[in-house]
């Protein structure tokens, strides 16, 4: 074979791996990799901060399953990504970072932007490696890819010194090869993810199930990582269960169902949460038992027996320890369960659960979500905003959120109807999330609107790749809920601290969103009655060639509710009805 | 990390084969400290075959469910394997270097004590003596602390090392592959 250089190398081994797009921003370290790149078919993005190459490459992973591949130099370039490392690590959202290094001889010498890369990003990848020899570098990304996208999805993280990649160092010549799958797993002896359930758990489950009056079924983000969709649809509608789809998991149960019962959590609706505590089995799909949907945990769903079922072993017992735990893929386990509950009978081998499905629908009538439509002339409700949104956009589109209350009230409104239809920032709640997410989401699903929908503050972290999407033609649209404020601190200190508001406050007028949208080669609309909202969505949503900003000048003190405080128990439910009688 | 004496039963130990690759340690204490396990002891060295090392690490079992800690270490891509070895069906030795205050009119009643536990005197200097011990962790403590009142000057243990019992089955043994 004849040589090649590293560089080469790591841009052949993407192609390998069907690698279609690079989000990145080059520099002094990588750039002998950014040469080949003009010869590739690959598209790369150029980005305006390595935050947003991380984002754009989760958005893309997260609309399309597929691996997002982002590439930034050394030092500050690669703790730049550091962010968007530590939300993939938490959301496991498949991810390959490569990031330039200092040449070998220099590393450890304190050179110009050298940082430890590997030892900053250890504790938010998956996996990490600092490739030292130019040899080595197809077997780095055919591990890598591998890594990412199998077991527990994460992102991984390649760091490159210079010296293997530069053509003009001989350090960098190697022979190309690609590395067979036996020499993939023999090279990985201690990295074989369980994916098929244990048949007996599987068996013990099943007849859990057939015996519950009170189930319900905890999906989250795993169901979504496994493609299990489907599979999932078909074990609730034959065990006759209700589904709660975690922030996650919005999307991996079809709102419009009639087994679907919303999002669980602090900010879940009061059937979710209060179907859960008051359940005797919840059969924990993909799902991790996060502070944000147990409340306090002595206190949470007490009377019920736990099937967990999660691709992680760690998963299993971290938080509730489960009567049944089965260690496997979400998909192929549920394939399992819904063949072992035909086995026992089906549906029909059931009891009748008549009682429990009138405690839900009543449930369901006394306290559905609510806000009160705004006095005229005075500020819009957000919730009217993403109401008028949700029904002026096709079913299938793709909307991303940053995080705090837009965030929450996007989940609580929108339906989702598809799988891959939300894309947020869950576990690390990442500010800033969804500019570049929404831009990534885009790129993987060029056929689909994309909305994001953003607040104020989470805006002004990472509005500059609108810069990105605007030059790139990636048509997003943007719907900016400004209250002028941290909106969910402000919640808080207002419940929580005598409202006294401490550094919430940020500007309804400053910057001029509009404007800047402008600046940034965006067509930028401001919204400030409710008779505007629905000619700016329209407007919107005919712009096709380029970016869209809509700043929706929104109610400040509008609170998301219902609200489970920190700390306390999900039976202490607030919901806006018992707020508001506290209140008055 | 401690050298205090122990209840000999309330630690755990934990034999983890791993890839011999750079970091590997750093990754196994980063993930301890970043969990907040506390690690009691360590030992690090290559095995039989180049390609992997053994840690034998003394965990507390108190800081944090052994399943936890375990299943958790198990996601490091380059951790093999990982047996848990039941202190009551393993041997433990540990190696511990002491120099001691050793006054001429006294010496002779520490040489008595290192003999007693047959331990070696590695260099003897005007008013202090170096000692070497090698044995099980609890007949160490013991030496310690017999030690102590005639003045420690310098201490230094290796933390334990640990294979199972021959003759008879280890309580648990985990292996990656299931």
């Amino acid at each position: 074979m004849p040589q090649i250089n590293g560089g080469q190398a790591l841009i052949r081994a993407l192609e390998m791996e069907g690698v279609e797009v690079i989000f990145g921003l080059p520099g002094g370290a990588i750039l002998p990799v950014y040469d080949p790149i003009i010869d590739s078919p690959i598209r790369h993005i150029l980005v305006r901060h390595e935050q947003g190459a991380g984002h754009m490459a989760e958005g893309f992973a997260h609309a399309t399953g597929r691996p997002g591949v982002a590439m930034v130099t050394s030092g500050p370039a690669a703790t730049n990504i550091v962010t968007p490392l530590c939300d993939a690590y938490m959301d496991s959202i498949p991810m390959v970072v490569i990031t330039g290094q200092v040449g070998t001889p220099s590393i450890g010498t304190d050179a110009f932007q050298e940082c430890d890369t590997v030892g900053i990003t250890r504790s938010v990848t998956k996996h990490n490696e600092l490739v030292t020899e130019a040899a080595d570098i197809p077997r780095a990304v055919r591990e890598a890819f591998h890594i990412a996208t199998t077991g527990r999805p994460g992102p991984v993280l390649l760091d490159i010194p210079k010296d293997i990649v530069d053509p003009k160092n001989p350090r960098s010549a190697l022979e190309w090869y690609w590395p067979s799958d036996e020499a993939l797993s023999a090279g990985l002896p201690g990295y074989k993810p369980t994916t098929k359930g244990h048949p007996r758990k599987i068996k013990d489950a099943a007849e859990l199930i057939v015996r519950s009056t009170r189930p319900v079924i905890y999906a989250g983000g795993g169901i979504l990582k496994a493609r299990a969709a489907e599979t999932l649809r078909e074990l609730a509608e034959l065990c006759d269960i209700p589904v709660v789809t975690t922030l996650m998991a919005r999307g991996a149960f079809p709102d419009d169902h009639p087994l679907c019962l919303g999002m669980p959590g602090m900010h879940g609706n009061y059937t979710a949460v209060t179907s859960m505590q008051q359940s005797d089995l919840l059969i924990a799909l993909g799902s991790r038992f996060d502070d944000r949907v147990t409340g306090k945990i002595p206190a949470f769903a007490p009377d019920a027996k736990i099937i967990h079922v999660d691709i992680d072993p760690a998963e299993l017992g971290k938080v509730r320890r489960p009567d049944v735990p089965i260690v496997g893929d979400c998909r192929l386990v549920i394939e399992e369960l819904v063949r072992a509950v035909r086995e026992l009978g089906g549906g029909a081998a059931q009891p009748d659960r008549s009682a429990w499905k009138s405690t839900i629908s009543g449930w369901q009538e006394r306290f559905p979500l609510t806000y009160e439509q705004s006095e005229p002339g005075d500020a819009l409700k957000p919730q009217f905003v993403l109401e008028q949104l949700r029904e002026s956009t096709p079913d299938d589109t793709i909307v991303v959120s940053g995080v705090g209350q837009h965030q929450m009230w996007t989940s609580q409104y929108w339906k989702f109807n598809h799988p891959y239809t939300w894309v947020n920032s869950g576990g690390l709640g990442t500010m800033g999330f969804a500019v570049p997410a929404a831009i990534g989401a885009k790129v993987g699903r060029p056929d689909r609107m994309v909305w994001a929908v953003d607040g104020d503050g989470c805006f002004q972290m990472t509005a500059q790749e609108l810069v990105t999407a605007a030059t790139e033609r990636i048509p997003i649209k943007v719907a900016i809920l400004n209250n002028a404020y941290l909106g969910m601190v402000r919640q808080w200190q207002e419940m929580f601290y005598e409202e006294r508001y401490s550094e919430v406050y940020l500007s309804p007028d400053l910057p001029d969103y509009k404007m800047w949208a402008e600046a940034m080669g965006c067509i930028g609309i401001r919204v400030e009655s409710p008779e505007e909202v629905q000619p700016a969505i329209d407007k919107a949503n005919d712009i096709d060639d380029r970016p869209v900003v809509i700043e929706f000048r929104t109610d400040s003190r509008e609170k998301v509710f219902p609200m489970v405080p920190a700390g306390a128990a999900n039976d202490d439910i607030i919901t806006f009805q018992s707020h508001r009688e506290v209140v008055q | 990390m401690s050298n205090g004496k122990r209840d000999g039963y309330r630690h755990h130990i934990l034999s983890v084969l791993v890839e011999n690759k750079p970091g590997v340690l750093a990754r196994v204490a980063g993930l301890f400290a970043r969990r907040g396990y506390n690690i009691f002891s360590l030992a690090v060295a290559p095995t039989e075959d180049a390609r992997f090392s053994r840690l034998t690490i003394v965990v507390d079992v108190e800081s944090a469910p052994l399943e936890q800690m375990v299943k958790q270490l198990f996601k490091l891509i380059h951790v093999v394997k990982i047996t848990e070895l039941d202190p009551r069906e393993s041997v433990e030795r540990e190696l511990l270097l002491v120099t001691v205050s050793a006054a001429p009119a006294i010496r002779g009643q520490i040489i008595e004590l290192v003999q007693v536990f047959g331990g070696r005197i590695l260099a003897v200097g005007q008013d202090a003596l170096t000692i070497s011990i090698e044995g099980a962790p609890e007949k160490v403590d013991d030496f310690e602390e017999l030690l102590r009142p005639y003045g420690i000057v310098e201490l230094q243990r290796t933390g334990r090392v640990a294979l199972q019992h021959l003759d008879r089955a280890t309580r648990a043994r985990i292996a990656k592959v299931s």
